[in-house]
């Protein structure tokens, strides 16, 4: 079972983040949960095969700042984000706008979910566009 | 004067589609941005929508080359939430065809590596060599490259002596034919020339741009998730293989020294194999939480699973190691020269498929 | 000139969407053990130069435009082969939100080789069938587009294969040959005149 180390805010993040890295964390990746309403952000880092995970929790609509000043190594997995889960980032070192990996025809925000569809229901651009303000 | 060149997508070197527009000073690159998404399929949503014990087979076709790992570590995360104990004997079978995978995949790396500075006779030599291990898988799984072998709880496929035997004649023959191959791509010094001094990062900066991988250990740092001892690599001693060049040249070392460990951790673990059941029956659906790593042929893989009860996960989460070294890619082409880029990339051994799943 | 297009075909291979299965044991199709140089086959890497297209995977919304462009620059005659399941149908694939779906629905396809990935020796024998193609293309014969023996199954639960499932697909196949046979019959002159 993972464990969850320690749930940060938006205001203490850079410091909680940068803390771990000056003592020799490893930036592993990041994941996001779409938990209906608001976005389970999760910060996986590594040192000496110990995994340590730290947690964020975003309201939909929120904007995350970027940590890509202090961890390039986070810069593709962020924009990623911006893709799949239409979380807007700020501050980016290289920002693609939101079109990383999909292209500009793609359906838009594939992995969010529409709050009381269910797990399976994949926003494309014309639902999207129906109903813009749901998020 | 600076310019734009677009590396990409469909370029002779590159198996698969990648683009980096590279900014180059004449012949000097400044930057690299990598524009990616040519095979982005959208495989963790659909792994939302089938059921867990499907997601298995689904997961093997994230990467065609280390298929069996991908399975592997996908299983383990959930047999840490659901608490399954696999048998002894899965342990071991795994180990011995992730390590199969691992020679493989390796194989292929120096050969198209190879194939990217021209050397088209050493592409050909080391393909005809890794047909000896593709032969093994074959006779052990029925697949060439999507074996099915491994399940939740275990694997579905055994390997009985005749098959043992047979597995250790193919890899006394690579061992016989890949002497000579090894031979040139360490020693020649054409490929000296292409490889040494080129795509250097060092370690610190490795690290800190979370390199994984035969990337990272080529630069001095000894990280290996194997160490950590999942599934049987406890039991059969392990050490990683380490270079301090830091260049190319030290990444297709590190390449080709894991080649004979794995070799020598396959026959280990034929050798230890022990009696028992294949796999454990379970009940229920996952609940609760997982982050999984496993150590594939490009380096550790992160799987996150997040299970709700139902037969349908609620996320998984996959971060494959090419993924983590696109940055690290990034920061070892500046500076070099436009012929070196091919090189530069084939060094990291990237799998598009891979990283954008 | 055009003779020498029977006896050493060029090939271009082009990843679309694959998982790279299919890509590697393409490209082991081309070393010692399979030998597919044997034939006269060269692979090269520019588009112009190519008389067979190999694509791999499916189609996505980035890869089309790219797949399209690559199909374009190829000289007349061409034969494309489609190699697996993804770029018949979209294979296991196929409900992906970003997949569009097979090959066909960009450029129409003349051989496909089932199997995910397939066998080299099934590669090895798309890619004759496709030298034979190419022959009647540069004769000027009308070739049929081939009838996927499949039905796309869209949707998590797929049901099992029923008899009248089976009759289904038979009359389905049979309809379509009535309707190649016709169109061949209605357009002797138009090689390029396919029924989607």
């Amino acid at each position: 079972m993972m464990t969850v180390n320690e749930v940060l805010t938006l205001e203490n993040q850079q410091e909680k983040i940068g803390a771990l890295l000056l003592h020799g964390y490893r930036f592993v990746t990041m994941t996001v949960v779409d938990k209906g309403e608001e976005f389970d952000i999760i910060y996986h880092f590594d040192l000496d095969y110990d995994m340590v995970n730290y947690q964020l929790v975003l309201k939909k609509g929120d904007v995350l700042p970027s940590i890509s000043d202090i961890c390039f190594a986070a810069v593709i997995v962020e924009n990623e984000i911006q893709d799949l889960f239409g979380i807007t980032v700020s501050n980016l070192a290289i920002d693609y706008e939101k079109h990383f990996l999909l292209a500009p025809d793609a359906p838009a925000e594939p992995f969010c979910r529409v709050p009381g569809v269910g797990v399976t229901a994949v926003k494309t651009t014309a639902a999207a566009a129906e109903n813009g303000g749901d998020k | 004067m600076s310019m734009l060149v677009p590396f990409g997508p469909q370029h002779p070197v590159l198996p698969e589609p990648l683009q980096l527009r590279l900014e180059l000073d004449d012949e000097k690159v400044v930057s690299a941005i990598p524009v990616v998404g040519y095979v982005h399929r959208g495989l963790e949503k659909l792994a939302e929508q089938k059921d867990f014990i499907q997601d298995t087979y689904l997961i093997e076709r994230v990467c065609g080359i280390c298929s069996f790992q991908h399975s592997m570590a996908y299983s383990m995360g959930v047999e840490e939430i659901m608490n399954i104990e696999v048998p002894e004997r899965a342990n071991y079978l795994r180990v011995i065809w992730a390590e199969l995978h691992r020679m493989h995949s390796h194989l292929l790396a120096l050969g198209l590596l190879a194939d990217a500075f021209g050397f088209e006779n050493l592409f050909y030599t080391i393909w005809k060599v890794r047909e000896e291990i593709m032969d093994a898988m074959e006779a052990t799984t029925g697949a060439r490259v999507m074996l099915g072998a491994c399940c939740i709880g275990g694997v579905r496929k055994d390997i009985n002596a005749e098959q043992a035997k047979f597995v250790l004649e193919k890899l006394a023959n690579f061992e016989k034919d890949f002497k000579r191959p090894a031979e040139v791509i360490l020693g020649d010094y054409s490929v000296k020339e292409r490889l040494c001094g080129v795509g250097i990062i060092d370690g610190k900066k490795a690290y800190e741009l979370g390199t994984v991988g035969p990337a990272l250990r080529g630069s001095g740092v000894a990280k290996d998730h194997r160490m950590t001892g999942y599934a049987a690599y406890g039991k059969l001693g392990f050490e990683p293989v380490v270079e301090n060049d830091c260049d190319c040249y030290a990444r297709t070392k590190v390449r080709v020294r894991e080649l004979y460990q794995s070799c020598e951790l396959v026959k280990a673990a034929l050798a230890a194999l022990p009696e028992g059941e294949l796999k454990t029956p379970f009940k229920g659906n996952p609940l609760g939480e997982a982050a999984v790593r496993v150590e594939q042929p490009r380096g550790e893989v992160l799987y996150y699973l997040r299970g709700n009860g139902t037969d349908k996960l609620d996320r998984l989460r996959i971060r494959t190691p090419t993924f983590a070294n696109i940055a690290p890619l990034l920061n070892m082409l500046v500076g070099c020269g436009l012929p070196d880029v091919a090189v530069i990339i084939l060094s990291i051994d990237p799998c598009i498929s891979c990283t954008e799943r | 000139m055009s003779k020498a297009i029977k006896k050493s075909p060029w090939v271009v291979h082009f990843n679309c969407n694959s998982c790279n299965g299919c890509d590697i044991e393409f490209l082991a199709c081309l070393t010692p053990t399979y030998d597919v140089e044997r034939f006269g086959v060269l692979h090269v890497g520019n588009p112009k130069h190519a008389d067979v297209l190999v694509v791999t995977g499916s189609v996505n919304n980035r890869n089309k435009h790219v797949l399209k462009n690559v199909y374009d620059q190829m000289p007349e005659p061409k034969v494309v082969v489609a190699m697996g399941a993804c770029p018949a149908t979209g294979g296991i694939f196929a409900d992906c939100y970003n997949v569009i779906g097979g090959v066909n629905k960009v450029i129409p396809v003349d051989v496909h080789v089932p199997g995910c990935p397939p066998k080299p020796e099934a590669m090895m024998d798309g890619i004759i069938e496709a030298v034979g193609i190419l022959e009647k293309k540069r004769k000027g014969e009308t070739v049929d587009a081939p009838v996927l023996p499949v039905k796309v199954v869209k949707g998590p639960e797929a049901p099992p294969m029923t008899p009248e499932m089976q009759a289904k697909i038979a009359a389905a196949k049979a309809a379509a040959a009535a309707k190649a046979a016709a169109a061949k019959a209605a357009a002797e002159n138009q090689p390029e005149a396919k029924a989607e």
